[in-house]
């Protein structure tokens, strides 16, 4: 009695998806290809504008912006020559090229969608009804299973997982962009509104910079994000330190594998520090 | 013709609005309509007209509905019903088009925590209301240190709104709000951020502004004493109702009802009434027709120990004593001014009371309260003290 579910038969729900997936690769095809053609040839660019830069110059720029972003002090600057040189010592330069290619392309374009997203939801109680559980569903479905469909829409490479990575990283752009227009004190909404501005006027004089540092922070959250989702990547064949991480696992070669990894770990505080100091401390 | 109607304005928070407002127009309090309806309401059939120029007080305790009745005014916040006519243009049936030309030409508001953009300077901050109506940057920057300069920062342009004092900031809100030059400007508790002394140079700012300015000034406040110093005319709110609407004087000394007589209880009334509100009619001789006899006479048949003496237009010439009357009978002096005390205190009909305790305090005789020497009326020393103690009707005269 207790064990009545043996009568009933299991939901085709992998069935459903596999074809609406299926449905989606065929009839939306004529849009996937040229997507994949077009970004795949954009990141070509970018990877080879990058491979241009000889690596000692690529550091030293690195470590001058470092510099300056920081205020003139030497902490990330002496971080990022020492690591980059470690990086570029170990062999694995055109890697990181790759890597950082993609995590640069991801970011961008989780920016570009997720701000725009975060504002309709900071507009429209709505947007944000029906977008926040999607965000929720987004982040914390295991990564992995976005990498099936990617395959199905983009077949292998690295254009997949920007994707990929797209639906795993934008979510924190989404939210901080939705919470920190919606944290702007209402008395400077109110004064906006008072003096005659139109929604786009209000938006870009007082929302959007008002909600800089929370939107600056979700960008950050994102791009760290989109960084977790190169070793993932890689397994549908994406390029890069990722890829250089999952053949060691493969073969189970430590010493290979704990290099990569530690590669990974100093772009990812390069990043990091990068992108906190544009909206640290400008004031 | 008004410059400000506001006709049966209401709102109501909540979703049951219909059954809200026929509950409240039914008489029923705030809380029993949240009882049974869930929805409060804010503003309750609100009616009142403001002339051009005038300061008008919505003065109310926190939840009283003053807040809401100003951002009804510029539609921050929708009217469930009612009007707002600016200018005899309805507020409340234009569309937002409309409501955007209105609130950039004739609105401006100031706000209580002054509502500045921390992101821009102080000149931007001043520009944001003819930057939005899209006007060149030339014009906009000249408009704005202007009204910056009006309000004394003329220079801290390049300074954000961080680095500066309340006060300063607050300043800066005015400025912001002037620049458009508008003719109505809604101020939501603008000083009662501020220390009670900057509070009051801000009051007396204001007042010197507006002496120039002429602009038709809808304050709110809690602050009763503030209410009382810059109204023209207050209108008392509670629970989402006006209670009386009237001159400071007339709510002082006639409260519409209890709540508003407890309410103005604490007053401090020597800031508010004046010399004039508190006079008695005096006795008097005229210095041309009559003599000692007379005066004695007079003084005699009121019970007074002196009288005023006035020419044949009521120009005060001085006072007479008993005593000084008395001596010039037995002497025959027949003219009074051979026995005239010419060194009379006299204020002014505007006096505050405040000043008159400096006067009254070692002056033998009753106090002349004159306009242009001419002698309206005395001031006892009781008078000031049953002033003050909030008796009715002192003015008997008025």
């Amino acid at each position: 009695m207790l064990n009545f579910m043996e009568n009933v038969e299991a939901l085709p729900v992998a069935d459903w998806t596999a074809n609406f997936v299926e449905w989606l690769t065929d009839t939306f095809a004529f849009l996937f290809d040229p997507i994949k053609d077009g970004l795949g040839d954009l990141m070509d660019m970018i990877t080879s504008g990058l491979d241009a830069i000889p690596p000692v110059i690529f550091i030293l720029l690195v470590a001058i912006l470092a510099f300056f972003m920081t205020g003139k002090k030497f902490g990330l600057a002496v971080f990022s020559i020492v690591g980059l040189l470690f990086i570029w010592n170990q062999g694995l330069w055109d890697q990181l090229i790759d890597t950082f290619t993609l995590v640069l392309t991801s970011s961008i374009l989780c920016i570009i969608i997720g701000i725009p997203i975060g504002i309709l939801m900071s507009k429209s109680k709505i947007a944000q009804t029906i977008i926040t559980p999607i965000l929720d569903f987004m982040q914390t479905m295991p990564a992995f299973v976005y990498l099936i469909p990617a395959v199905a829409f983009f077949s292998i490479g690295v254009v997949p997982g920007i994707f990929a990575s797209l639906i795993f990283a934008t979510p924190p752009t989404v939210r901080f962009t939705n919470l920190g227009i919606r944290q702007v004190s209402e008395e400077l909404v109110e004064a906006a509104d008072a003096f005659g501005s139109t929604g786009p006027q209000k938006l870009f004089k007082v929302e959007l910079p008002m909600a800089k540092y929370t939107i600056m922070a979700g960008i950050n959250q994102t791009v760290m994000l989109a960084l977790s989702m190169v070793v993932i990547a890689s397994m549908i064949g994406a390029p890069g330190l990722g890829r250089e991480v999952l053949s060691s696992l493969q073969r189970a070669q430590v010493g290979p594998g704990f290099v990569a990894g530690l590669s990974i770990v100093v772009l990812a505080i390069i990043i990091d520090r990068f992108t906190q100091n544009i909206y640290k401390d400008r004031k | 013709m008004p410059i400000i109607k506001v006709e049966n304005l209401s709102k109501v928070f909540g979703k049951n609005t219909k059954a809200a407002l026929q509950l409240a127009e039914a008489g029923k309090t705030k809380e029993e309509i949240l009882k049974e309806t869930g929805s409060t309401v804010g503003v309750n059939r609100a009616s009142f007209e403001v002339e051009a120029g005038e300061i008008f007080v919505i003065m109310g305790l926190s939840g009283s509905g003053k807040s809401t009745l100003v951002r009804l005014i510029n539609r921050l916040i929708e009217p469930t019903t009612g009007d707002v006519y600016i200018d005899g243009e309805n507020l409340a049936k234009m569309d937002k088009k409309e409501l955007r030309r209105v609130r950039r030409q004739k609105l401006s508001m100031v706000f209580q925590r002054f509502g500045l953009f921390p992101n821009r300077t102080i000149m931007q901050n001043a520009e944001y209301g003819l930057e939005v109506q899209g006007m060149s940057k030339e014009e906009r920057a000249k408009k704005a240190k202007e009204s910056l300069e009006l309000v004394g920062l003329g220079s801290y342009l390049d300074q954000y709104p961080g680095q500066l004092s309340g006060g300063m900031q607050q300043r800066v809100g005015l400025a912001r709000a002037l620049a458009n030059d508008p003719e109505v400007m809604l101020m939501d508790e603008a000083f009662s951020a501020l220390d009670p002394l900057i509070r009051k140079d801000m009051q007396d700012e204001l007042l010197d502004l507006q002496e120039s300015m002429k602009k038709t000034i809808l304050f709110i406040t809690h602050d009763l004493d503030e209410a009382l110093r810059i109204g023209d005319r207050i209108a008392l709110m509670k629970d989402g109702n006006i209670v009386q609407i009237g001159t400071p004087e007339e709510i002082l000394m006639n409260p519409a009802n209890s709540y508003v007589e407890k309410f103005v209880e604490d007053v401090d009334r020597a800031k508010v009434l004046t010399a004039h509100q508190i006079m008695k009619r005096p006795e008097t001789v005229n210095i041309d027709k009559h003599g000692p006899r007379v005066a004695l006479e007079r003084m005699r048949e009121a019970g007074l120990s002196s009288i005023f003496v006035v020419d044949s237009k009521r120009v005060l010439q001085g006072i007479i004593t008993a005593d000084a009357a008395n001596e010039a009978r037995k002497n025959e002096v027949k003219n009074l001014s051979e026995i005239i005390q010419r060194d009379v205190p006299t204020v002014e009909k505007d006096t505050q009371l405040h000043d008159l305790f400096a006067v009254i305090h070692d002056s033998p005789v009753p106090l002349a309260v004159t306009e242009n020497g001419k002698l309206l009326g005395i001031i006892v020393r009781g008078a000031v003290i049953g002033a003050l103690a909030g008796e009715g009707e002192v003015n008997e005269n008025a």
